[in-house]
């Protein structure tokens, strides 16, 4: 083998944020293989001190426009644990409700807008909208139903309004209800049919490591919002313990820190959620799962795309599950209610790219007086790395532009989310 | 040929250029009156060459400064986008505490860092043409903005403060409910979706032009409220105005 590869992909596309891929190998051996992430750092969890809760609910969804109502949520489930607040049922079916909507609106985006384009041989969508328009529309009638769907739950999807510790203070009125369920159980599944007999054609590449999978666990079902910390390869740990899993590192060949678990890395996100919950998908999902071959559990990290279309239909089957809840019991005009107290709260939920802390102290004033919060895109980025050590030598014979859009494919497959990434060390590179 | 429109992102949280994606059957109308050379949130094709520039986020580090620079050469008509671009946004919260103080805390002690200064806005740093209010800025407004840019007409901001559009709303006023509310001080242009949605107005979308000084400390003195204590409340979307510094 005498192969000579030497590239750098600058700020790989159709990823949220900024990332970069280094590779260099001379006569076959390799030399650097690098997944590199230059983001700017917001500095949120110091910017965060000092405002009252109510506020740090409010602007801590700025952390990402993509999954807003996920930061939201964590924000506001950690101020609760602070403040030892309890839920109405009426108001957890909301937020559980509204938590769908941003799972499919994510999921939709990423299937769509970022992986289908590798597949189709394009840059991006907007070739599509001439060479295939009704695919281009089906995409976008599904991201806007489901912008929708959460706008009239927590008033705009970027960034929520009407949620708050202790539920949400405007409830959605039963005709809006109404329209949602026969929505989602008419024109979404019959969307959602036919993106899956689209995206069962495409051939995803063969490659595995297995890893640990890491996600929310609750034995009751296939969790989002709370429960305890659950991985493949040990017991349930409490959601309190995230720093046990997490153990944040730095590592000289990237800018953000990395985390690892009981291997080399760990991996969150939509394939992760599956191989620990996999049994708990509702009926569709399931047979969804069957008709990709997708069985838990998968170390092929390039399903993680189809994990995401498997759970697009279980987050809609579920809030069909919520929504004849809500409509068989009437909505109640509740207020939310919340004692301040001093103390600290731990929040997790399962965003779309995986599990994520929000973790504060207030004072007894409700005033933030610590931070910290971890991002499903730093737990990945030390997974991202051990792919490609182990991908590289696997395709180095190959033309240099095959190994470039395989390396790219991998990245987007994670559906990386880096402007989320707090944590950012800067690193001189040899 | 057709307006080259490219979208560069900055420190903030890609909201506003999500807000763009979505657009319904807007965009592709847009995308067939311009050519989109750069959007790499949603597009792998890439050019150095256009003519409408959206910018979105602040900028944070001294990489941000000169690549706004850069841009601003090349761009015939540079438009921020967002709160961020506008005025540094929620960004400019960390500038309250010094950037070593930030750095301290969130990265701790032993690390080496990235070089960061102060958050601010691209009108900071070099002129800009049209500035789209707000976290996130509102979509017909983006929409009807693009239109402007593409047809010639000029482009007006929303004059009125948010308190117009509540009322149109029909929302019961926030101060009634005991919120602290920037509404009569904030531009408008967001059909009060706050107000609308149940709360109260945060002045994402900044300070309106000429704002009624004198109503304003009225409604305060009249809700048993301070000046002070509306520039706490202020800051959180425009701490780097000068109106907002103490």
């Amino acid at each position: 083998m005498s192969k000579t590869v030497n590239f750098k992909v600058h700020h790989v596309c159709r990823v949220e944020g900024h990332g970069n891929i280094v590779v260099n190998a001379k006569d076959g051996k390799i030399e650097e293989c690098r997944w590199e992430v230059p983001e700017s750092p917001r500095m949120f969890e110091s910017m965060l001190r000092g405002l009252g809760y109510s506020d740090v609910n409010f602007i801590a969804p700025r952390i990402c426009g993509i999954c807003a109502v996920a930061h939201a949520t964590a924000s506001i489930e950690a101020v609760e644990a602070a403040f030892n607040v309890t839920l109405t049922e009426q108001a957890s079916l909301m937020r559980e409700l509204l938590f769908d909507a941003e799972t499919v609106t994510s999921h939709v985006l990423h299937f769509y807008f970022l992986v289908a384009p590798d597949f189709l041989g394009v840059g991006s969508v907007i070739p599509l909208a001439s060479t295939h328009t009704d695919v281009v529309l089906r995409a976008l009638r599904m991201k806007k139903t489901a912008n929708n769907w959460a706008d009239m739950l927590c008033g705009r999807k970027t960034h929520p309004i009407s949620m708050v510790a202790g539920g949400f203070v405007k409830w959605p009125e039963m005709e809006q209800l109404r329209w949602l369920k026969q929505t989602l159980e008419g024109e979404y599944m019959q969307d959602l049919d036919a993106s899956v007999e689209l995206f069962k054609t495409l051939k995803f590449p063969d490659f595995t490591r297995e890893t640990e999978y890491i996600g929310l666990y609750r034995p009751d079902k296939y969790s989002f919002i709370g429960g305890a910390i659950g991985s493949t390869d040990c017991k349930p740990m409490p959601v309190n313990d995230y720093m046990k899993v997490t153990n944040e590192f730095c590592v000289p060949w990237s800018t953000a820190k990395y985390t690892k678990h009981l291997r080399d890395s760990y991996q969150v996100g939509a394939l992760a959620r599956f191989n620990v919950n996999h049994d708990k998908l509702h009926p569709k999902a399931k047979k969804v799962a069957q008709t990709f071959g997708l069985k838990a559990p998968c170390y092929n990290p390039y399903f993680i795309s189809v994990a995401q279309i498997v759970e697009t239909v279980h987050a809609v089957e579920n809030s069909i599950i919520i929504l004849d809840k809500l409509l068989s019991k009437g909505i109640k005009q509740e207020k939310p209610e919340v004692k301040v107290k001093a103390g600290r709260g731990v929040g997790a939920v399962e965003a779309p790219r995986g599990i994520l802390f929000h973790d504060y102290t207030f004072d007894d004033a409700g005033k933030l007086i610590a931070a910290n919060i971890i991002i499903p895109t730093n737990e990945n980025h030390n997974s991202i790395q051990h792919d490609f050590n182990k991908l590289l030598p696997e395709i180095i014979d190959r033309p240099q532009a095959e190994i470039t859009l395989a390396m790219e494919m991998l990245v987007r497959a994670y559906d990386p989310c880096i402007s989320c990434s707090a944590h950012m060390l800067e690193v001189k590179f040899i | 040929m057709k307006p080259r429109v490219a979208f560069f992102d900055f420190t903030g949280c890609e909201g506003c250029q999500l807000e763009v994606l979505n657009f319904y059957t807007e965009i592709v109308d847009l995308i067939n009156a311009v050519d989109i050379v750069n959007f790499r949130e949603a597009s792998s094709d890439r050019s150095d060459e256009y003519d409408i520039a959206f910018i979105e986020g602040s900028m944070s580090t001294p990489g941000d400064v000169e690549r706004l620079q850069k841009i601003r050469e090349r761009a015939k008509v540079l438009v921020a986008m967002g709160a961020c671009a506008c005025t540094g946004g929620v960004n400019a919260l960390k500038n309250r505490f010094s950037e070593e103080e930030n750095r301290k805390i969130v990265y701790g002690d032993d690390a080496g860092y990235y070089k960061t200064i102060p958050a601010k806005g691209a009108p900071d740093i070099v002129p800009v043409e049209f500035m789209l209010h707000g976290c996130p800025p509102n979509r017909l407004e983006i929409v009807r903005l693009i239109k402007c840019v593409l047809t010639g007409k000029k482009f007006e901001q929303c004059h009125n403060p948010v308190c117009v559009e509540c009322k149109l709303a029909e929302n019961i006023c926030a101060f009634e409910r005991g919120e602290f509310c920037l509404g009569p001080i904030t531009r408008g242009g967001c059909n009060a979706v706050c107000v609308t949605a149940g709360r109260k107005c945060w002045g994402c979308r900044s300070l309106v032009d000429d704002p009624n000084v004198n109503s304003e400390k009225d409604i305060l003195k009249k809700y048993g409220l301070t000046v002070d204590d509306m520039l706490v409340q202020f800051r959180l979307f425009n701490g780097n105005l000068e109106v907002a510094k103490a």
